[in-house]
Parts: C-alpha cells; sequence; structure tokens
C-alpha cells in the first residue's frame, strides 16, 4: 500500500470536505468565464454547478455564482486564487449550511401523459413555486424552484408523472436581510 | 487639432512613455506594421533573436538582472507558441515581461486562417493577465495597463495580442496617466499588530532561522539591503532558496547556504529544528519542504509575501505578513530598533546554543566532493570558475540540471539581480538566452552562462544573436554527455538503467562555437583548466567554453524525495548506508 502511493499523495492529511457557494462579481468582458473557470480545472478544483448573468449594464458587471466543495484549505486557495484575477471585483463565500443565505435553483419540467397524471405532477410540485408555462392535452412545461437537493429528488419521484426532459439552472445565492455583501 | 497615430505607432509611443529601451523579437506576417515603424523609434532597439523562445528568456534575462520589465514581440500563430515556454517559465518564477503578440486581422479571427491561433486561450494560464485588442480606440490604455499589470504585487508575464488590421487604423493618443489602484488590488495589507507580534516572536526564538527567497529580490535592491540588516542586527541564522541567492552575501557566516532538495546539511538541518521559521519572499514550493506532514515541526513560522495566495496554500503558518518585502522589512525595523535597542547583545546567549549545534552540521562540510587530478570534477570547475571572477562583478545565468545545482552550491553570490536560473519551471535552454538578455542591460559587464550539454542544445541558436550584436558572453559548459540528473535519478531509483539520458553524437562544441563566428575553448585536465578559464575571460568576444568533466559525478547532499528534511543523503561515502525506497521514486 504504502509502496504503491507517490510521494506526491503523502503529502495531505485527508481534511474533510464542504460545500461552498463561491460569488464572483467580475467585469463583463470577452474571455472573462473562461478566466475563472480555467482557474478552477486548472487547478483541480470542482464546480458543480455554474450561474452567470450580467447584472448591472451600467458598469458591465457580471455575477458568477459556483458551488464547489473541497476542504477549508481549497476553499481559501479558490477566493484568494479568483481575488486575484484582474476582472474580478469581489468574492463571497458562503456555507451551504449557512442560515442567513439563500439559494435557488430554477427547474422546467416537462410532461407527456393524460391529463389525470400532469394534474398529479403539478400537484407534486406544489411546495416549489410551480408554474404553468405552456400546456397542451397531452403534455405540459411547469417551472419550480427549489434547492438542488430537492430538485434532484423531484426529477426522480416525478417519472412515473411522465416526465420526459429536464432543464435546470446553476444555484444562485442572495444573503437574507438588509445587509449586502459588500 | 489631435493627432492620429496608427496602431503601430501607439505601440511604441507606449514602449517609450514606459522608458522601455530595449526589445526582444522577431518578425513575422501579423506584426510587419510594428517593425515597419521600428525606424521612426530611435530611443528604442530591437534585438532580433533565432527562436521566439530565445526572446522570452532574453526578456526574463533582461528584467531579473535588471528590476526592469522585459518586452517581446513576436507574430502570430507559431511566433505566440513558441513563446509560451518563456511565459510559462516568467509565470513560475515571478519575472515581469510584457509580451506582443501580431494576431490575424479582426474579420478572419475564428476562421483558421493562416498563422492563427487562439493566443489569448492558449495563453490564459501561463500570465497574470493577457488582452486580445479588438478597438483601436483601447489600445494605449491596454498597453500602459499591461505594463502596470506585470510589474505590480507579484510581478509576472502579460501578453497583448494585437489583430493586423488594428495596427493600421489610427486613433488619438491617450497620455499615461498612473492608475490608482488595480481593480482593489492593493498589496499592503499588513498592520503594526502583525509587525509587533513579529518582533515578540524574535525576542523569544531560541532556535530561529530566515528563509528567503526570490521575493526580496523582486522586491528591488533595498529590500536587500534592508534583509542583511535585520540579518545582523539580530545575529539569526539564514537560509535562501534557489532564487534568492544574492539577497545576503553567500560569504557570510551567518549565511548557511541554500536551502532545499540539494541544499546544504546545515541549511536543512536548522530548517527541520527551529522554533521560529521567518519566511521572507519565499513560496515553501516542494523541492523546498520535502515530505510536507513532517516540514519543520516545531516550529512558528512567519510568511511575509506580497501574494495573499501563497500563504497557507503549502504549509500552514502561525504569522502571515501580506506585504512589499521592502516595506515590510522598513517598517519591522523600524520597530526592532525602537523597542529592542541592545538586542543583539542580549539575545546572544539565548541563541548560543542552536549556532553551536548549526557548527556541528556545519562540520559534516556537506558539500564537499572527492578531488580528482586526472579528470575535471564539476564541482572543481565551479569552485575555479568562482575564484577566477569573484573580483569582477559577475553575472551567472543557468540551464537547468547538476550544473545548475553545482553553481547554486559552489558559486557564491553576494549581490542580488547577478543570479538567473529558471528555477520553477526548470526550462533547460534557459540560460544561454538569459545571458543575452543580461548581457544586453549590462554591456560591460561579465556574464557567464553555467550550462550543461545536454540544455544548451536546446537554445543554442541564440550564439548567432550574441554574435550579431558583438555580446561577449561566455557559455561555460559542463560537459558529461549525460542528461546529468536524469542520469543521477535512473542511477539512484531505476537501478541504473540509463535509458535514453547519454547523449551519442554531440557536436564538437570548439567547432561549432567557429562555425558560430565566436571563440571555442576546451578543457580536459584539472592542470589546464585554470589557464583556459582566465583564457577564456579574457576574450572580448562570445565563447562557448567545452570543459570535459567526470561523467559520473552526483549532485549531493540531497533530500530524496518523499523524505523530511532530517534525512539527508550526503556524499559517496554516506550513501551505502541509505538507501532510496520505493515511496521516494516519483517525486522527480
Amino acid at each position: 500500500m504504502a509502496n504503491s502511493k507517490s510521494a506526491y499523495s503523502f503529502a495531505g492529511k485527508k481534511q474533510k470536505s464542504d460545500t461552498h457557494i463561491i460569488v464572483v462579481w467580475v467585469d463583463n468582458e470577452a474571455g472573462v468565464l473562461a478566466r475563472v473557470v480555467g482557474l478552477f480545472s486548472g487547478r483541480g478544483y470542482n464546480i458543480e454547478s455554474l450561474a452567470v448573468a450580467e447584472v448591472d449594464q451600467k458598469q458591465n458587471i457580471s455575477r458568477i455564482t459556483i458551488v464547489t466543495t473541497g476542504t477549508p484549505q481549497v476553499v481559501d486557495q479558490i477566493k484568494l486564487q479568483l481575488k486575484k484575477l484582474v476582472p474580478v471585483h469581489k468574492v463571497a463565500d458562503f456555507k451551504r449550511e449557512d442560515k442567513n443565505v439563500i439559494f435557488k435553483e430554477m427547474a422546467l419540467f416537462k410532461f407527456v401523459a393524460n391529463n389525470g397524471k400532469l394534474n398529479k405532477a403539478f400537484e407534486a410540485c406544489k411546495n416549489f413555486n410551480p408554474v404553468i408555462l405552456d400546456q397542451t392535452n397531452k403534455s405540459n412545461v411547469i417551472q419550480i424552484t427549489a434547492l438542488r437537493r430537492e430538485i434532484d429528488t423531484m426529477s426522480k419521484n416525478l417519472k412515473k408523472f411522465g416526465l420526459v426532459s429536464v432543464s435546470r439552472t446553476g444555484a444562485v445565492a442572495m444573503t437574507r436581510g438588509s445587509e449586502i455583501f459588500k | 487639432m489631435p493627432k492620429f497615430y496608427s496602431g503601430a505607432e501607439i505601440v511604441f509611443k507606449c514602449l517609450e512613455d514606459q522608458n522601455v529601451s530595449h526589445i526582444f523579437g522577431y518578425p513575422g506576417g501579423a506584426v510587419l506594421p510594428i517593425y515597419d515603424e521600428l525606424k521612426n523609434f530611435n530611443s528604442i532597439k530591437h534585438i532580433l533573436v533565432r527562436h521566439e523562445q530565445g526572446a522570452g528568456h532574453a526578456a526574463e534575462g533582461y528584467a531579473r538582472s535588471t528590476g526592469k520589465p522585459g518586452v517581446l514581440l513576436v507574430t502570430s500563430g507559431p511566433g505566440a507558441t513558441n513563446a509560451v515556454t518563456a511565459l510559462t517559465d516568467a509565470y513560475m518564477d515571478s519575472v515581469p515581461l510584457v509580451c506582443i503578440t501580431g494576431q490575424v486581422p479582426t474579420h478572419l479571427i475564428g476562421t483558421d486562417a493562416f498563422q492563427e491561433c487562439d493566443t489569448t486561450g492558449i495563453t490564459r494560464p501561463c500570465t497574470k493577465h493577457n488582452w486580445l485588442v479588438k478597438d483601436i480606440n483601447d489600445l494605449a490604455e491596454v498597453m500602459h495597463k499591461a505594463f502596470e499589470v506585470a510589474t505590480t504585487g507579484r510581478p509576472g508575464p502579460v501578453l497583448v495580442d494585437i489583430p493586423k488590421d488594428i495596427q493600421f487604423q489610427k486613433s488619438k493618443y491617450k497620455n499615461y496617466k498612473k492608475n490608482k489602484k488595480l481593480n482593489g488590488k492593493s498589496h499592503d495589507n499588513y498592520s503594526q499588530k502583525n509587525i509587533d507580534e513579529l518582533i515578540n516572536l524574535i525576542s523569544k526564538a531560541k532556535k530561529p532561522i530566515f528563509y528567503t527567497g526570490g521575493g526580496v529580490i523582486n522586491s528591488g535592491t533595498k529590500a536587500s539591503e534592508l534583509l542583511r540588516e535585520l540579518v545582523y542586527a539580530t545575529g539569526f541564522p539564514i537560509t535562501s532558496t534557489l532564487q534568492g541567492l544574492g539577497c545576503f552575501p553567500a560569504d557570510d557566516n551567518q549565511f548557511l547556504g541554500m536551502l532545499g532538495m540539494h541544499g546544504t546539511y546545515e541549511a536543512n538541518n536548522a530548517m527541520y529544528s527551529c522554533d521560529l521559521m521567518i519566511n521572507v519572499g519565499a513560496r515553501f514550493d516542494d523541492r523546498i519542504t520535502g515530505k510536507i506532514d513532517e516540514f519543520s515541526p516545531k516550529s512558528k513560522k512567519v510568511h511575509i509575501d506580497i501574494d495573499p495566495s501563497s500563504i497557507n496554500k503549502n504549509v500552514k503558518v502561525d504569522l502571515a505578513i501580506v506585504g512589499d518585502i521592502k516595506s515590510v522589512l522598513t517598517s519591522t525595523l523600524k520597530t526592532f530598533k525602537k523597542s529592542k535597542n541592545n538586542f543583539t547583545k542580549s539575545n546572544k546567549h539565548q541563541i548560543s546554543n542552536w549556532w553551536e549545534q548549526i557548527q556541528k552540521w556545519r562540520s559534516k562540510r556537506s558539500l564537499d566532493y572527492i578531488g580528482s587530478e586526472e579528470t575535471i570534477k564539476p564541482q572543481y570547475a565551479i569552485e575555479r570558475l568562482y575564484e577566477l571572477t569573484k573580483d569582477k562583478d559577475t553575472y551567472i545565468t543557468t540551464e537547468v540540471g547538476q550544473h545548475q545545482m553545482w553553481a547554486a552550491q559552489h558559486y557564491k553570490f553576494n549581490k542580488p539581480n547577478r543570479w538567473m536560473t529558471s528555477g520553477g519551471l526548470g526550462t533547460m535552454g534557459y540560460g544561454l538566452p538569459a545571458a543575452v538578455g543580461v548581457q544586453i542591460a549590462h554591456p560591460k559587464k561579465l556574464v557567464i552562462d553555467i550550462a550543461g550539454e545536454a540544455s544548451v542544445l536546446m537554445t543554442m541558436q541564440e550564439m548567432s544573436t550574441a554574435v550579431q550584436y558583438n555580446l561577449p558572453i561566455k557559455i561555460f559548459i559542463l560537459n558529461n554527455e549525460y542528461m546529468g540528473m536524469v542520469r543521477q535519478w535512473q542511477e539512484l531509483l531505476h537501478d541504473k538503467n540509463y535509458s535514453e539520458s547519454y547523449t551519442a553524437a554531440l557536436p564538437d562544441f570548439v567547432k561549432m562555437a567557429e562555425a558560430y563566428g565566436c571563440v571555442g575553448i576546451r578543457a580536459k585536465t584539472p592542470e589546464e583548466l585554470d589557464d583556459k578559464i582566465i583564457e577564456m575571460l579574457n576574450t572580448d568576444r562570445p565563447v562557448i567554453f567545452d570543459c570535459l568533466v567526470d561523467k559520473q559525478e552526483n549532485c549531493f547532499p540531497m533530500i530524496p524525495s518523499g523524505k523530511p528534511h532530517n534525512q539527508m543523503l550526503l556524499g559517496p561515502k554516506d550513501q551505502k548506508e541509505k538507501k532510496i525506497t520505493g515511496k521516494g521514486r516519483t517525486l522527480v
């Protein structure tokens, strides 16, 4: 066992990994997403999900929300490395368990089934702010917003009601209360 | 009426405003408009290299020996890809470079045009930042920002990619205004409290050590002076990384020599056993730390670095001070003098046992080697080179391998910016073009590339550059016909299976020198070595010195990989007792 390991992997005592949500405010310019994502892949960090869009047209600022897992040391490195990138303005980091932060993902479900099943499907989505975006007599498209794990479970459980297609976003995050992250 | 300038003119106006006096480059289709403009700007001299990698390393040598950014100008496609090795090298060793590349015209980008490549995509992971300039009105600002990014904070390479049509288009030239702050990327981020804490640790330490690195050099010559002042004031021992050599005088008694894989016995043991480690501008590289879990287990660690991401990356530290070395050392000395005026006297007793212990380690004389009357030992060659050049203000560059480590061990550096070597990336072929760049920056000084015969062949074409510009660089080749470091690891770890590490059919370096139009000298015996070196030094032209050395010699001492600092392998006598076992094998 010891012999098969390389001296590199000997180095770190394994620490516990946590899931973190990293929010990055960047200049919305060509290649900026590649810089951020390239930093993750180049240094071997995980990306579980990614959401990005411009949030301030005047100042050209985009907000990137990345869900990642890593040991405290790795998460620290992620933040510090991100802050070094020239187009990055600020970096926020939240633990998934953090009660003061709201995390949401959005999903679109397409069901093809008879009316009875379609109704049951809508009923099952009740807790997740369902909105029917499209409806025919044998199909519909429902939008829900929920946590990542909830959407995971839902997309499994809804198969029996004729779920044929799922499209989902990455998580976005915002702090509760009147505080904003500086 | 404001004057309008072409993109090519704007490039040069920016270089002028940045006080650039030399650029290293190679023309090609996509940069011809810029090359066309060269004749109108007399203050900027272009050095024509023979390969774009050479331009990069020459710019690195220029930058490292002057503290100013190095500039290179290359064409699109292969010009840019050839520069990638040098950019990566500069990124790893924190050397400020500004690389200007030509690009195909904007309307052809993305069409796989002739000599097109995704330059900014390729160089994104090996530059601090890069720009593709698609609008002529942005060009001046981007150029100036490029210099700012390259030279501020932890220095490094940047790249500006300029499509050919932008080089022709015209725009006003905006005057250079120094930016307030780079997107909030400020650099000094410490408080007086941090400094007080450091002083407190210093005053309590019984077994302290300074561990210094390239950050001291990058912070400017003043930083080296301040470091010396602090080290003398405390009376503490000091060791240095490969990149930090020269920031403290190597012949001073407080200096323990280089540390790390091929560092001295005393330096590594002191690192292992210390109770206070003060890291000044070094980055806990894996060649330094050895086995991380057993790295200096009993010490409080202080890390002074300008790059916050270097802190706690490899080794957890107890006190982090983020800031420019010069500024941190200034504050430290100020506080130190105020509160601990008689420190050296009162502290002498506290660390006297520590110095005694260090003397014991020193008495092992870990850099000793078995001399020979018949063959030139490579260590002997470096020692003689040092003795015969130490009175001159000599600049040394190296390639990568055994010769590099021997040079670091046996050549004694007393000033910063005199030692140019590829540490992080370990680029064979770095030294010869780097020597070209150093000699351009210091035309009257003695510049020597301590080389291995395998490395030097990788960028040998730059001899032609040296001859063209009358650069009297000396290429001092320790020729053992092997890729020595590869052979050494194969001997120690792979049962002497010397797989592909011997170079058959080496060129005759003396004839090769003559073919390039420079001077070739060969030394075969220890007896003639001194005379030949003197002959080399008296030649005011580029010289290739073919020094035939012992083919079997290995570089000691060494920390076998996977081992901590206190388990060093000493020279031939010690070797039989300790054999490297399986788990150390993969670190090479």
